[in-house]
């Protein structure tokens, strides 16, 4: 596939490295932010060629990870009705909530479909006049334009039983956030190359100069990761932090302003919980007020949902680059894949998922001791919410 | 006694009769043709017995099928068939029902030699489109030399089936000197793949949710008997088989591994996987390795063969892309680790259910 294979030559991956080695001079951390990327170092084992002092801390960029809890409850109970089809994509199927996932409530004769597209949910509401259809509307500023595309041709095609369950996230109050922890160990950052496809750069340079921290705009193949790392590293040896795009094939420094436009005409942003972490100011996006008649939330009566966290679950630490996943002490034996405390180890985009599919033979012998749980990474004054009230998951 | 009153004579219109009927041209499958009665007959009659042959065993037509294997080893194994659609590029639910039992045979090394066939047919399912299906199993069956002999025909009601659900079982000989099964993997074999991995399950895929990959990718749909017989010519002494169906190769390797003890190593690039699978898998964020085949076969075999059985595998036509891609070891026991292009390492794991494309 042209623009992919090029970028998982092997031999250029050598040479990527062998810049690497010869820039570093003492040891550095760096946080790739999409989970994505964090599937793709993982996978073809990249960390294991980057010279030792080199660490990559695996950021919060998995969109199904930081959905809350509370919103899954919300999920499976609008997803349970009678009438109701319940449209996502799919890898939210599987995520635990409080005590069963999405495809439990299809097992007990729930409508739950998998879709590829939010287009595909509008249209199966127009097929369907006489069901309600509600599309889960979870992730990044990746996936919020097409969902704020389904919503205003809804509204457009005068389709009246459509509405979406939405928790989108956005990503540079999480990097403010982390930046701001006195935990945090992250001197550089691979930023998420397709958040950054939509909203172009334009946010970073003022969070790269205020943390005095190097963003380099990074892509998903192994090559797009070395020579993010390479960028990030020899401007850390520098002392230098600006904002670089190494991504150029996919990312316009002005972003899509297509996409933009729709973000602004469908949503507002607002404080955003993320599971395992907190509330984090301005973080997400919400409908608009005109568009508030096609909020499922609104639309559906889903309060009073007795919602819980696994308290062993230590996913948040690893959301915030706190904990690798294989140093937590449930990892690979009470938490599988099969049987997940958290979200890290359902998600395809997970952290836990990528150690656990990819890495289990690096992991600690079953019974090993875990580092102690450290404190969250986000400022206290960040997280009074119903999140941090219950244990991370 | 009253004479009785006859119904005026008139025009018949059959249409709001219920079964059974014995009406020759159906169109639709109604409750009556699973009711064992005349309709039952007349499926087997019109639709089956023509599309798989006449031969005598079948013809009979009792119970079951009597056979005489003549103290030859035997094979026996079942499997059904819930695919959708019926139709799909490279193939159709008759030819997998066919291979897949003659395959599964044929992984223990048998030459399949009888089919039984049942059929579960949803009422209100055109009788034409189960004609077609059968017609797809007994061209199926001649290519790989194996008579349907016996079957068996049930109607559930509208909505509580999928239009056509087929199971069959088949019955092979296994050829003397002959043991292949997954415990006699050993640290030393050598791992082949006798072909290009993940075509039948992207193929459904592209049609099942109507996701186009700029090629048409069409299903492996094959019988392997005839590269399981040129394997065993070159050497009886085959460890072990696999056909890589449902979980991919993946879930073939660990199963693999978990039944003999052992370690797999694979060299991921040495896996053939064609490039319009790669394609789709990375648009929909799915793992090649995992994805189903319905062609391919996984051998175990002594490393002082693995020449040989190579260069019979790509003599043959389902065989031309055969590659060497791992080895067994004692490393690792029970666990599959593939070792990356850009020299890293991952475990590749036993997957949990049907992968579930990513959300971006």
């Amino acid at each position: 596939m042209r623009y992919v294979t090029e970028f998982q030559d092997p031999e250029l991956a050598r040479g990527l490295v062998e810049d690497i080695r010869a820039a570093v001079t003492r040891p550095w951390a760096l946080m790739e932010v999409c989970g994505g990327q964090t599937h793709t170092i993982i996978r073809h084992g990249i960390d294991q060629l980057l010279p030792e002092g080199v660490e990559l801390i695996h950021g919060p960029g998995c969109p199904v990870c930081v959905t809350p809890l509370e919103v899954i409850d919300k999920a499976l109970a609008i997803a349970s009705r009678p009438g109701v089809i319940f449209c996502s994509f799919g890898d939210m199927l599987r995520v635990p909530g409080t005590d069963r996932d999405l495809f439990r409530v299809r097992g007990e004769g729930g409508d739950v479909r998998v879709v590829y597209s939010p287009l595909d949910a509008l249209r199966i509401a127009r097929d369907h006049p006489d069901r309600e259809v509600v599309f889960f509307g979870i992730g990044f500023e990746t996936t919020a334009p097409p969902n704020a595309m389904a919503v205003h041709q809804a509204r457009r095609q005068g389709v009246r039983n459509f509405s979406t369950l939405i928790s989108h996230v956005r990503v540079p109050p999480a990097i403010e956030a982390i930046m701001t922890s006195p935990d945090c160990r992250v001197q550089g950052f691979l930023a998420a190359g397709h958040v950054c496809s939509v909203m172009g750069t334009g946010e970073y340079p003022e969070l790269a100069e205020k943390h005095r921290v190097p963003i380099v705009v990074t892509g998903f193949e192994p090559l797009d990761i070395l020579e993010g790392v390479r960028r990030t590293v020899r401007q850390l040896e520098r002392g230098e932090h600006t904002v670089d795009n190494a991504y150029p094939r996919a990312v316009p420094p002005g972003g899509n302003p297509a996409a933009r436009a729709m973000l602004e005409d469908v949503f507002e942003v607002t404080d955003r919980a993320w599971r395992g972490i907190g509330v984090i100011p301005r973080s997400g996006w919400r409908l608009s007020p005109r568009y508030r008649d096609q909020d499922a939330e609104h639309r559906f009566d889903v309060t009073g949902i007795d919602t819980r966290e696994p308290a062993e679950c230590r996913s948040g630490e690893v959301l915030q680059g706190l904990l690798k996943p294989n140093e937590c002490g449930a990892f690979g034996t009470v938490c599988t894949p099969r049987t997940p405390l958290g979200a890290t180890m359902v998600s395809s985009e997970g952290a836990c998922a990528a150690y656990y599919l990819y890495r289990r033979l690096g992991a600690p012998a079953p019974g090993a001791p875990a580092p102690a749980p450290v404190p969250s990474a986000v400022p206290s004054s960040a997280v009074p919410t119903p999140v941090e009230a219950n244990p991370v998951g | 006694m009253a004479d009785t009153v006859l119904p005026q004579a008139g025009p018949v219109d059959p249409s709001g009769w219920t079964c059974p009927l014995p009406l020759r041209d159906h169109p639709r499958v109604v409750m009556g043709h699973g009711g064992g009665g005349a309709l039952s007959a007349e499926l087997v009659e019109n639709v089956f017995l023509p599309a798989f042959g006449d031969g005598p065993v079948l013809a009979a037509l009792g119970d079951s099928a009597v056979l005489d294997p003549g103290g030859a080893r035997i094979a026996f194994s079942t499997d059904s068939f819930v695919v959708r659609p019926l139709f799909f590029p490279g193939g159709s639910i008759g030819d997998l029902a066919v291979n897949g039992t003659v395959n599964d045979l044929a992984m223990s090394g048998a030459r399949a030699a009888w089919l039984s066939c049942a059929a579960i047919l949803e009422e209100g399912v055109e009788t034409a489109l189960v004609a077609r299906v059968a017609e797809a199993m007994g061209t199926a069956a001649r290519r790989a030399g194996v008579q349907v002999v016996t079957g068996d025909t049930k109607v559930v009601e509208a909505g509580h089936g999928d239009g056509v659900y087929l199971n069959t079982a088949g019955i092979g000989l296994i050829p003397p000197g002959v043991d292949i099964r997954p415990q006699r993997a050993r640290p030393g074999d050598t791992v082949l793949v006798s072909g290009e991995i993940g075509l039948h399950g992207v193929a459904i895929m592209s049609v099942r949710e109507g996701l186009e990959f700029g090629v048409e990718i069409e299903s492996d749909c094959a019988a392997l008997g005839t590269l399981v017989d040129a394997m065993l010519a070159v050497t009886p002494d085959l460890h072990v088989l696999r056909d890589p169906t449902r979980g991919g190769l993946a879930a073939s390797l660990h199963e693999i591994a978990s039944a003999a003890g052992v370690g797999v190593t694979l060299q991921e690039s040495a896996v053939p996987v064609p490039p319009p699978v790669a394609n789709a898998c990375a648009v929909l964020g799915l793992d090649p390795f995992y994805v189903a085949n319905e062609g391919k076969l996984v051998a175990f075999v002594p490393r002082e063969h693995t020449d040989a059985v190579l260069a019979a595998m790509r003599a043959h036509p389902l065989g031309a892309a055969a590659a060497v891609i791992g080895e067994c070891v004692a490393d690792h026991p029970g666990m599959v680790v593939a070792r990356t292009a850009f020299g890293g390492t991952r475990v590749v794991d036993l997957p949990i259910g049907e992968q579930l494309p990513r959300i971006c």
